[in-house]
């Protein structure tokens, strides 16, 4: 199977967006969802809702909404300019935004059900045997909540990759800037001659979204093999 | 020094505890369930939190709400043994072992006193378990660890709440004997919650009685389970009385071992000599000779006789001085008898009447060998 340019790039470009996408989103996850499961505060069931906004809207306004706060005359966007010099419409770093804000409800989720499940009282017998609250939460904590964690990034990471409606919403569809693999697709259907191009990104997206599962099995039964540690 | 003057709203019951302890051996802190004995050890970990009052333990002060003193759990050196063993399952048992041992060494350092890896691991008996994954351990293995666990985090004080009550009789039988090793060969002081009178019979002290929040006596045990009330306080605990009594001789050829008692109804259990002033004779005994131990006799368990009985399979006939009579409920009177030690006799108000007893007549207390089982829990 031989690639065009234009493919491989397509290709390359989809795995490194999900890739910072996943990594950017995976702290702020944990922390969302350590919050939600274990804190309780005013404005929680809000904070539930915005998190999970995401999933229930269409894509396409996601992106719009993304493109009004992101954009050059967005509040966002401006503040990244002026301090950090970063400008994330029409850029890959863009595409890699709308992939986590997409993904970011179903990486929660998962984090927050092995929150829910790992058992406080061993976070209270470490803090007698002289854990304070930060060592706690990394030493038993998180240990407790890693099968959620890791399936949760996993399932982050394919989300991302098949990220489509907020993107080109969002950051347009430009070769080798922001076409990922979705977007490639979706240009070569549209083109009179483009549809070997777009069966063989088809078949590459199906070989990495099957990676990604097989991983996750591979990693589930090493956490079940430790599991029986667990329990 | 334990200090504790603290009050906290619990439910419909409000616990309001005003005890001051020494810190030494084993304080029990006894009562039925839900009467607030793991909310007591609890203020004094740091897990819970009272409503207002102070908690200070050897001087320094844990919990002061008006001075807004709350002293985090993990400063405060406490080791503690829960109900069920929580130990962290992704550790195994070594790393369960060193978690708050190696927190104690990075905040304070190593300390000359400190408590050997080693002893503790050999006193507990769980050397052949270190290389074990926590799922691979039995229940009575599992709370050994953490007791063990707690043991080398070299707290001051160990706080164990019914450490016993999550496991099955024969596992018992499996963690108390390590307990009293504990108790004797390191000189930790223990808070123990229990319920169950034959542990705090072993294993304690002194006794606080903990009734629906309130603290409702404290003593040492003679004082503290001999209570005649102690079946209404408690809800479970049968009346009866407690004597504190030295193995005198194992009679090989009777099967019997014989037990020496004194007046034990003085306070504070430090003089504990034995004059043997009476001897009572019981089944067979794993003690040694000279060992001191807890028998409860129950009230139900003891007749009364003007005189000895001959022709009668009652081996214990204790002369004795009648020094209460207590009425128990329409069929029955509580009579305490003082035989060196006081017991009571639960007979009839028909029986009280023919023998026609009062206070200051001599008596004879039989109490059966198969009543005065100290129930060991080997």
């Amino acid at each position: 199977m031989e690639l065009s340019d234009v493919e491989l790039t397509a290709t390359l470009l989809s795995l490194k967006v999900a890739f910072w996408s996943t990594l950017v989103t995976l702290p702020i996850a944990i922390f969302l969802a350590w919050l939600l499961s274990r804190k309780q505060f005013p404005g929680k069931t809000m904070l539930d809702c915005v998190v999970h906004l995401p999933l229930v809207l269409p894509p396409v306004v996601v992106g719009y909404g993304l493109l009004l706060m992101f954009g050059s005359k967005g509040i966002l966007g401006s503040l990244l300019l002026k301090y950090l010099g970063i400008t994330v419409i029409f850029t890959w770093k863009g595409a890699a935004l709308a992939s986590a804000v997409m993904a970011l409800p179903l990486f929660v989720r998962a984090i927050r059900v092995s929150f829910d499940a790992a058992d406080h009282r061993l976070e209270a017998a470490a803090r007698c045997l002289g854990a304070a609250r930060w060592w706690v939460f990394l030493s038993i904590t998180l240990p407790l909540a890693m099968p959620g964690i890791i399936a949760g990034t996993i399932l982050g990471f394919a989300r991302s990759l098949s990220e489509f409606g907020a993107t080109i919403t969002f950051v347009s569809n430009i070769p080798g800037e922001t076409q990922t693999l979705p977007l490639a697709i979706e240009t070569l259907i549209q083109m009179p001659d483009g549809e070997a191009g777009a069966m063989r990104l088809t078949i590459i997206s199906i070989i990495i979204a099957f990676a990604a599962l097989i991983l996750a099995h591979r990693v589930n039964l090493w956490l079940i093999r430790r599991g029986q540690d667990m329990r | 020094m334990i200090e504790i003057d603290a009050t906290q709203r619990l439910g419909k019951t409000e616990l309001k505890i005003d005890l001051k302890v020494e810190t030494k051996g084993i304080l029990a802190l006894f009562g039925p369930s839900g009467a607030g004995k793991t909310s007591i050890l609890n203020w004094l970990a740091g897990l819970n939190r009272p409503d207002d009052g102070v908690i200070r333990v050897d001087g320094q002060t844990m919990f002061d709400r008006r001075a807004g003193i709350d002293i985090p759990p993990e400063q405060r050196r406490l080791g503690y043994v829960f109900q069920e063993p929580r130990l962290f399952p992704h550790l195994g048992v070594r790393g369960n072992l060193l978690y708050g041992r190696r927190l104690t060494h990075q905040r304070y350092g190593k300390d000359e006193s400190d408590i050997g890896f080693d002893q503790i691991v050999e006193l507990l008996g769980i050397g052949a378990l270190l290389d074990r994954r926590i799922v691979a351990l039995s229940g009575g293995e599992k709370q050994r660890v953490a007791i063990g666990r707690a043991l080398l985090a070299n707290p001051r004080l160990m706080l164990m709440d019914e450490p016993l009550a999550a496991v099955d009789v024969q596992r018992k039988s499996e963690i108390l004997p390590f307990i009293e090793r504990l108790h004797a060969e390191l000189s930790i002081p223990i808070v123990y919650v229990s319920h169950d009178p034959d542990e705090i019979l072993r294993l304690a002290d002194r006794v606080a009685l903990i009734v629906e929040g309130k603290l409702a006596a404290y003593g040492d045990v003679e004082s503290v389970l001999g209570r005649l009330d102690l079946p209404n306080l408690t809800n479970n605990a049968e009346a009866g009385a407690v004597i504190n009594a030295t193995v005198l001789a194992q009679d090989d050829g009777s099967g019997l071992s014989r037990l020496g008692f004194s007046s034990g109804t003085g306070h504070g259990t430090t003089g504990r000599e034995t004059t043997g002033q009476g001897t009572i004779r019981v089944g067979r005994l794993p003690h040694a000779i000279g060992e001191h131990l807890n028998l409860r006799i129950l009230a139900s368990d003891v007749a009364l006789a003007r005189q000895p009985i001959n022709g009668i399979s009652i081996l214990n006939q204790l002369p004795g001085r009648v020094s209460q009579i207590v009425a128990s409920d329409d069929s029955f009177v509580d009579v305490q008898v003082d035989i060196g030690s006081p017991i009571w006799a639960r007979i009839t108000r028909k029986s009280l009447q023919d023998l026609n007893l009062s206070v200051g007549d001599n008596v004879i207390a039989l109490i059966k060998s198969a009543a005065a089982d100290p129930k060991p829990l080997r």
